[in-house]
């Protein structure tokens, strides 16, 4: 017991006892912050559903949402969980290289999904839905744009996580920092299935 | 921007050998700040001691911040007609009060005690995330401080603690106190989601060996069942301060009833927050005294199973009461009946805790020291608080009650007569662990008298005037029309006033009570173990060592450190001491652990913590400002992203050859 229950947060490297439960630290605090990111999303989920069928002036959504475009960018963002799952399997065999090319791809799926998002709050937009016209643009944007930041925010550690590997930078395990953001990226998808399903293709 | 050196190793002052850059200092933009006994080393310690501490102090002066408005409060209402507070600032002065109580007071003074204890008595050396507990503490402080700079800044918040839409709107609350609460609430939340991931995956995982779960100390159960809670409850308050956020800074329509908009989501969302939160307040101090009465009663803890799951069902049922809140606000027959038997169900988990701290009381030994007469008063106090609170469940009888002074009595009884009791209680249990000192037990039966008389003679006529009708945020009454005899409301009113400035005066001896022990030396120079307690955090010395332990114990009971003092007769049941609490430590301590590297001092969780205040004043007065705080965020999250949490082995001193108890090294830096 030389190294302490403090060593934990180098991650593995310290060998059997590293903890109660034989979860890392890392990856037991993950799952615990996606676990309070369902309350979050539980929230701007539910706001949205109880506006959703208020008679409200302004667009309403069976007239502007454009669901064959929205369906390639969602399918766009499931693409990159799979992607994601090959560079945590990369890290896992240690191959470097690969780990750098499938992060950069699910970084650019990312990036294509919310640049489809950007265009389509445009659009949207134009057809004269703003954030302040009516209870459905503001609940639309909210939730959406909520969602968008937290793949935006994907993105920036996907590069980040590119570009401190390249530098050999990552403290501690590599695997598991590789496998903790793809843990948040799934989530991240998983939330959007949600979202895709309840605001688009269910009709109000 | 001050940068502290790391001392140079022997190597580099020789010059003989280059030093190759370390994985801790190649990228960073500070050097790693090095060990130091100044104030610099408060500003960047992970320690959770040291932050343990600082959340008390932090609190604590939020405390009398929160008091001083209390007694504005009461002062306006000492006489008819008052004078002292306009309608406007008596607005701002209960908002403000009750918010400073709840989120700067009771909840960090509880993470004070979690933080300090938590790892000493599941016998851990520090935390999970030691540079997230610091990050979380800054969070704490800087939203306090920026939700109260408010108060100079046109003035505070003034829609009540929870803040019902559409009265926060800009139309009907235009100042920033408003916005100032929402993105300080914000901040403060973020404090308490960090720390709740971070005490979770501690009590889960770092236990000692041997630790078991219903090994654990009960004060450790009620703060993992409390980070629960706040793990789940706090990102809907965050969805709500969002959307308010939303509505007032950037005109969205949430809460706009002429678009349309419901104010009941508010409600919703609050409570859905807001009752948790009130289990998120009095569970810590539920632990606290559950240390306290066995210790003083010479018997182990009643039941310790029930009180461990009776407090995990409180934390379950804690999410399916929180409509209770809203029965005046025209639910309907079916959510309105549903609510209010969970508010009952809720009352039998709590009344079964109160069964087991007097049957553990019960044929014990008893001994008054002043922790356990503060326990006894939460006890007491917070039993006629839940009796009130049965009959809100009521719902016929709550429509009648809401909104009036008998709500106030109510959750201060709870609150008050419960949570602060116990962390008073808590004061006086673990001062002697945490300062070596123990406090003045005299001085500490004045504070708890004058604080038990003070707070009944406060709050306990508020019950009366609340029945006589006397609503919640009354600025003013006349007495003309305060009724006659018995139920006056003046009467009622003068006393209550009265009795918070005797409560003030037993609270203003604790702190004559500290400066008593502490700057005039008075206080008793105390052994490691001055109660003969039962638990792990009493088996190390007082102050703990940095590295809290010495060898981490192997646990195999319950209450380990009595069961290593103690042996129980088989046949006889009779216990006898068999060692003396140094015996014990000095028999744990024989061959102390070698290399203990202990979570490396960082700049990152405060330069962190203090880019959200940037972009809270950027969101109220400039965006470019707001810009800026978010670069901040975005760079410093960077710095500590290449940080590792402890300094590589390289950093540390080999440990010198044949001394077998160096037992810490110092890093270099």
């Amino acid at each position: 017991m030389a190294e302490s229950a403090i060593a934990h947060d180098h991650g593995v490297s310290h060998g059997a006892h590293a903890s109660s439960t034989g979860l890392s630290n890392n990856k037991m605090g993950m799952w615990m912050f996606l676990g309070s990111e369902c309350l979050l999303f539980g929230g701007l989920i539910s706001t949205y559903m109880l506006y959703r069928g208020r008679v409200s002036s302004g667009p309403q959504p069976n007239n502007i949402f454009d669901i064959p475009f929205t369906s390639v960018s969602s399918f766009i963002l499931l693409m990159s969980s799979l992607t994601m799952v090959l560079a945590v399997s990369s890290a896992q065999r240690k191959d470097d290289r690969n780990i750098n090319l499938w992060l950069t791809i699910t970084a650019l799926l990312g990036a294509t999904f919310v640049g489809g998002q950007v265009y389509e709050f445009t659009a949207f937009y134009r057809e004269g839905l703003g954030f302040t016209t009516s209870l459905f643009g503001s609940s639309f944007y909210a939730l959406t744009g909520f969602h968008g930041v937290h793949v935006s925010v994907g993105i920036i550690m996907l590069i980040a996580l590119v570009g401190m590997n390249r530098n050999n930078r990552i403290p501690g395990d590599k695997a598991e920092v590789v496998e903790l953001i793809g843990l948040y990226w799934h989530f991240v998808d998983i939330i959007w299935i949600i979202i895709f399903t309840l605001v688009y293709l269910i009709p109000s | 921007m001050t940068i502290i050196e790391r001392p140079s190793t022997e190597v580099a002052i020789a010059g003989a050998v280059p030093v190759g850059v370390k994985p801790s200092e190649a990228l960073g933009v500070f050097k790693r700040p090095a060990a130091s006994s100044s104030w610099r080393d408060w500003v960047v310690t992970v320690d959770h001691k040291k932050l343990g501490i600082m959340y008390g102090v932090a609190a604590f002066v939020f405390f009398l911040i929160g008091g001083v408005e209390a007694l504005l409060i009461r002062l306006q209402l000492i006489a008819p007609d008052g004078k002292v507070l306009n309608a406007d600032q008596y607005n701002q002065m209960f908002t403000m009060h009750a918010t400073t109580m709840v989120f700067l007071f009771v909840m960090p003074m509880a993470a004070a005690f979690a933080n300090y204890f938590v790892p000493l008595q599941i016998g851990a050396r520090d935390v999970a995330f030691p540079r997230i507990n610091a990050f979380g503490f800054w969070c704490f402080l800087f939203g306090g401080l920026f939700l109260n700079s408010s108060w100079f800044l046109g003035g505070g918040a003034d829609g009540g603690w929870f803040m019902y839409a559409p009265n926060s709107s800009t139309l009907f609350s235009p100042s920033h106190g408003v916005d100032f609460w929402t993105l300080g609430l914000q901040i403060t939340g973020i404090a308490s989601l960090t720390g709740a991931i971070n005490l979770i995956v501690t009590i889960l995982n770092m236990r000692a060996p041997g630790m078991k779960m219903m090994r654990m100390p009960i004060f450790t159960w009620m703060v993992l069942v409390t980070q629960f809670l706040l793990l789940f409850a706090i990102p809907v308050i965050t969805v709500a301060l969002f959307l308010l956020t939303f509505q007032r800074s950037f005109d969205a329509t949430f809460f706009d009833v002429a678009s349309g908009a419901d104010p009941l989501l508010w409600q919703h969302l609050f409570w859905i927050f807001g009752h948790p939160e009130v289990y998120i307040l009095i569970l810590p101090s539920f632990g606290i005294i559950s240390e306290v009465i066995p210790v003083f009663s010479k018997k182990p803890l009643f039941g310790y199973p029930v009180v461990a799951m009776s407090g995990a069902a409180i934390g379950f049922v804690g999410w399916g009461v929180w409509a209770h809140h809203m029965f005046a606000s025209g639910l309907g027959p079916v959510s309105v009946t549903v609510f209010s038997m969970s508010t009952m169900a809720i009352a039998v988990p709590t009344g079964v805790k109160i069964v087991n701290w007097i049957m553990t009381m019960w044929g014990g030994k008893l001994t008054f020291a002043v922790p356990m007469l503060f326990a006894i008063g939460l006890v007491t106090q917070f039993t006629i608080g839940g009796l009130s609170g049965v009959t809100h469940a009521v719902a016929p009888s709550d429509t009648q009650q809401t909104d009036t002074y008998y709500i106030v009595a109510h959750f201060h009884y709870v609150l008050f007569g419960g949570a602060v009791f116990g962390l008073f209680a808590g004061f006086y249990y673990w001062w002697p662990k945490m300062f070596g000192r123990q406090l003045s037990e005299s001085i500490g039966k004045w504070n708890f008298w004058l604080m038990v008389i003070g707070m009944n003679m406060t709050f306990g006529p508020m019950h009366i005037l609340g029945l006589q009708g006397q609503p919640r945020r009354m600025f003013v009454w006349t007495e003309a029309r305060a009724g006659e005899g018995l139920f006056n409301f003046g009467f009622w009113n003068r006393i209550s006033s009265i009795g918070s400035f005797i409560l003030s005066i037993g609270i203003l001896l604790f702190i004559i009570n500290i400066f008593y022990t502490h700057k005039m030396k008075k206080g008793a120079l105390t052994s490691n173990d001055p109660w003969d307690a039962r638990t792990l955090e009493w088996m190390t010395d007082s102050p703990p060592k940095e590295h809290n332990f010495d060898v981490i114990p192997q646990i195999n009971h319950l209450d380990e450190f009595f069961h290593r003092k103690y042996e129980q007769d088989s046949a006889t049941h009779s216990v006898t001491q068999v060692h003396s609490a140094d015996e014990v430590m000095a028999e744990l301590n024989a061959h102390p652990d070698e290399h203990i590297h202990m979570p490396s001092r960082s700049y990152w969780p405060i330069l962190l913590a203090l880019s959200l205040p940037v972009i809270g004043y950027g969101l109220i007065y400039n965006r470019m400002l707001m810009a800026v705080g978010v670069a901040m965020v975005l760079l410093t999250m960077f710095g500590w992203a290449m940080e590792p949490a402890t300094s590589p082995d390289e950093d540390f001193d080999p440990p010198e050859s044949g001394d077998t108890h160096a037992k810490e090294l110092v890093p270099h830096g």
